[in-house]
């Protein structure tokens, strides 16, 4: 049990299952759990990249937003069943993460990171000027996405446990990708681009597809996040955000997803705690994450297996 | 739209432009040489700002708060190297980018606290003030010539420096080849630094002569410096020249964009609805140039490493 | 006569002003190794660079198994049975021999778009890797990751990649650069072993090594071939000593 990929994971799902009944039940906490969650997911999603195809994207919060602004617009037009929400936003995702991606996937390195830096800008932009959607304002959900017309969703205790669900699922998933075949290629075009070449991979296809693959993911926890906030802005879209999402993948640590997981929980709280304590909370977790980039290298999990 | 506006617009556009060069000369040399992606270049060109308005407020002028800024911002970049940066060089982009995020949030806060959350003001000079009658009936403001030509001045200057000094010399053969320059004997780290702080100064000149005309306030560097790493992308890393062709092809995109963009809108959409989306799309369309360009050129337009 | 696999027709290449491959023709068959020897910045590595797809030539043309590959990607080449290997060791660090290995059978049997099973426990996987490793000797070594092996076993490593693709030639750059007196004589047996299947193409520098496996020499210099032949032929060409063999005096 030396190995903590299984695990960490494990004990944090154990622990996020139990929460609600150790005290944790006021709404405040379940919220702010739930957005842990939410972001785990999405952060789990960017380490499929980052640490499976070795694809830094600093625009994946486009992929959440995409997820959160198909909430909007079929909220909109009065549509809130799940069936259809659910679906939606993760093909909208899915069909973003796709055109951007082959454009993307073209470049490598720090290119890679800008042109998805302003693949996210010109959807961020673009939400912002969707006036029938409040702009820049943001919109205010009129309800919570029904499950066959069942309003499941506005219960917390629910809520939470479709969020952990999804997540246990999502991590399961990349998991599991990472050691198929396919995540056998991608990992080996990470390393060495130039023998998977010459053992007949052509990288392209294989890294277009994890980026649809953790694009339809980023859009799952986009519309968990428009139901937990009932609220969606453009906001959610900022490239700071994507540097938040790519933060919490490394202060996990690249060794797997159950890094992403944990980094993503400490990540929320931490900044959730340190808001609440001090006005200027930035002036501390700015150094905070320099500190971790200098002497974390291995991220939390490589605290883990050492200790 | 007529040829007045155009005008004007092209104008703005044309400073916004020697602006943007000013904070992506630094970015793309930084970038070049050492291999390092600046997330914080941005808040330099931000401080640069606050610099010069609290020292132009200080000392009631506003020249002399240029002269005090400039020092001051050199100084300011050579804390950060010594702090953070240097610590980075042999790390990863990925690592790179998380820690000069962390500077961004910590600086951006770090005005707030220290000059307010309200946007401070600096007045233009005397000497600049008014405008200058470029045509019948157009009278363009002396201050924002006054940038271009700065801003041109500047780049000849830089010019000067990388083409024919050499230190230029050295800074050009560490872009496209680190090792060499090391295997000349150079102490690296010593170049690292003067580049260092020679891009934070000319980041926090932008940010001076940006003062007078737009609201100094936190964060003001974070959209400039997205713009910036557009410019050097789009011209190819590690290239000045390619730096000075796209900051002026960006910021005439972006500016023309903005004035032409709703216009062209209300030919399809009621007037309310057309400013909003033309002002979107003005937003969007140099991060369509950006992609359409790396699409057909992955390195951008003037590689600086063959 | 065997089966001629590869054949170059007037291959050329130029970088600037400079002419690195030089109306090159040459082929190799069925059942031989046929070595490319040649002094420093001859030119080989650019050739074997060509051949495999890495960089593409300026004219000439490149026929593999009878077809045309002149402008086929590295990836593709590869797919159709032409493994190569590498001057400076090319292999995943952070897999095991046996990973290294299992990823060549799954590049050959061409179906990676597979997602939900662990390729490491793929018993089909797995055996065609295994026997690859026992072919080099480093079957013992089999869940050592890639970057703890010694040196020459890695040599030996990028070799049983190569055989795990099963592939119709064999492109090997340089495959004793860098190991000891020991670990060469047994790559030297290895790669006499392999004659029978493949047809290989030898780039080397060790020219002990050279005049015992080869069947076939050809001599590069400048860019051009000045000879090809039998190593007993190699031996006693004139142009070849003044060119080369001369100046080195090795044998």
């Amino acid at each position: 049990m030396s190995n903590p990929r299984l695990w960490l994971p494990l004990l944090v799902f154990a622990g996020l299952a139990a929460a609600p009944f150790l005290g944790l039940g006021q709404g405040h906490s379940l919220t702010l759990l739930a957005r842990g969650m939410i972001f785990g997911l999405a952060a789990v999603s960017l380490m499929l990249l980052v640490g499976g195809a070795g694809l830094v994207s600093l625009g994946h919060a486009a992929m959440m937003g995409m997820g959160a602004y198909a909430v909007v617009v079929l909220d909109h037009a009065g549509i809130t069943e799940a069936w259809m929400v659910f679906p939606a936003g993760i093909l909208a995702a899915a069909l973003f993460a796709l055109l951007t991606g082959a454009i993307a996937i073209r470049t490598s390195g720090v290119h890679f990171i800008m042109i998805t830096l302003a693949f996210g800008q010109m959807a961020f932009f673009t939400t912002s000027s969707l006036a029938v959607y409040g702009g820049d304002d943001g919109y205010t959900l009129f309800s919570r996405t029904e499950v066959f017309g069942a309003r499941w969703l506005e219960n917390r205790l629910i809520f939470h446990f479709v969020c952990l669900g999804l997540l246990v699922a999502c991590w399961a998933l990349v998991q599991v990708l990472l050691e198929s075949r396919f995540g056998r290629v991608l990992r080996a075009a990470r390393e060495n681009e130039t023998r998977a070449r010459a053992l007949g991979f052509s990288p392209t296809p294989y890294r277009l597809l994890a980026y649809v693959i953790a694009g339809a993911m980023g859009g799952l926890a986009g519309v968990l996040l428009a139901n937990s906030a009932e609220f969606v802005a453009p906001a959610y879209l900022a490239w700071q955000r994507s540097g938040d999402l790519l933060f919490m993948v490394i202060l996990g640590g690249l060794a797997g997803p159950h890094g992403a997981l944990v980094g993503a929980l400490a990540f929320v709280l931490v900044e959730e705690w340190l808001s609440h304590a001090m006005e200027h909370w930035r002036l501390v977790f700015g150094p905070l994450l320099i500190l971790c980039v200098f002497f974390l290298r291995g991220g939390i999990v490589g605290l883990l297996r050492r200790g | 739209m007529n040829t007045t506006l155009l005008l004007v617009q092209g104008l703005n556009g044309l400073q916004f432009g020697v602006l943007l060069f000013l904070v992506a000369a630094g970015l793309t040399l930084v970038f070049g040489v050492m291999d390092f992606i600046n997330l914080a270049h941005g808040v330099q060109y931000m401080v640069g700002a606050y610099l010069g308005a609290s020292l132009a407020a200080l000392t009631g002028s506003f020249w002399l708060g240029l002269l005090l800024a400039l020092p001051a911002a050199l100084v300011f970049g050579l804390v950060l190297e010594f702090l953070v940066f240097r610590h980075l060089y042999d790390r990863d982009h990925l690592s790179q980018v998380l820690a000069t995020f962390g500077v961004i949030l910590f600086l951006n806060e770090g005005v707030k606290v220290v000059f307010g959350a309200a946007p401070m003001q600096m007045p233009v000079p005397e000497l600049l003030s008014g405008g200058v009658p470029l045509m019948d009936g157009l009278l363009y403001p002396t201050y924002r010539l006054a940038i271009l030509a700065a801003g041109l001045a500047t780049a000849a200057l830089l010019w000067f420096l990388v083409e024919r000094t050499r230190a230029g010399m050295l800074v050009r053969a560490g872009a496209t080849n680190a090792p060499m320059v090391t295997a000349l004997g150079v102490d690296i780290r010593r170049l690292f630094m003067l580049v260092f702080g020679f891009g934070a100064m000319l980041a926090g000149f932008a940010g001076v002569m940006a003062a007078p005309i737009l609201s100094v306030e936190p964060g003001m560097g974070d959209n400039l410096l997205i713009l910036a790493f557009v410019v050097i992308v789009i011209g190819g890393i590690g290239s000045v020249r390619g730096a000075f062709v796209a900051a002026l092809l960006v910021g005439l995109v972006e500016t023309i964009g903005r004035g032409l963009m709703p216009d062209l809108m209300r030919l399809f959409m009621d007037a309310s609805s057309a400013r909003q989306t033309g002002a979107a799309l003005a937003s969007m369309l140099v991060y369509i140039v950006m992609a359409a360009i790396l699409a057909f050129r992955p390195a951008g337009l003037f590689p600086a490493r063959a | 006569m065997a089966e001629t696999l590869l054949a170059l027709h007037s291959l050329r290449k130029s970088f600037g002003g400079l002419l690195v491959t030089d109306d090159v023709t040459l082929d190799v068959r069925q059942g031989e190794i046929h070595a490319l020897i040649g002094p420093n910045g001859a030119g080989k590595t650019t050739l074997i660079h060509q051949i495999s797809g890495t960089l593409a030539p300026d004219a000439g043309r490149i026929r593999f198994l009878g077809e045309d590959i002149t402008s086929l990607s590295m990836p593709a080449r590869a797919r159709r049975g032409l493994a190569r290997s590498f001057q400076i060791t090319s292999v995943i660090p952070s897999f095991s021999a046996l990973e290294n290995a299992a990823l060549a059978v799954q590049a050959r049997q061409g179906s990676s778009f597979r997602f939900f099973r662990a390729a490491s426990r793929e018993a089909a996987l797995n055996a065609e890797a295994m026997e690859a490793l026992a072919e080099v000797g480093l079957d013992a070594r089999a869940g050592t990751p890639a970057a703890a092996l010694s040196h020459g076993e890695r040599r030996q490593l990028e070799i049983a990649i190569a055989l795990a693709m099963r592939p119709r030639a064999l492109l090997l750059d340089e495959p004793l650069a860098g190991t000891g007196p020991e670990e060469a004589e047994r790559l030297i047996r290895l790669l006499s072993g392999l004659r029978a299947r493949y047809a290989v193409l030898l780039v080397e520098h060790d020219m002990q090594a050279v005049f015992a496996l080869a069947d076939r020499i050809s001599v590069l210099a400048q860019g051009r071939v000045i000879a090809t032949g039998t190593p007993a032929q190699i031996r006693a060409d004139a142009a070849v000593r003044d060119a080369y063999l001369g100046e080195e005096e090795a044998l």
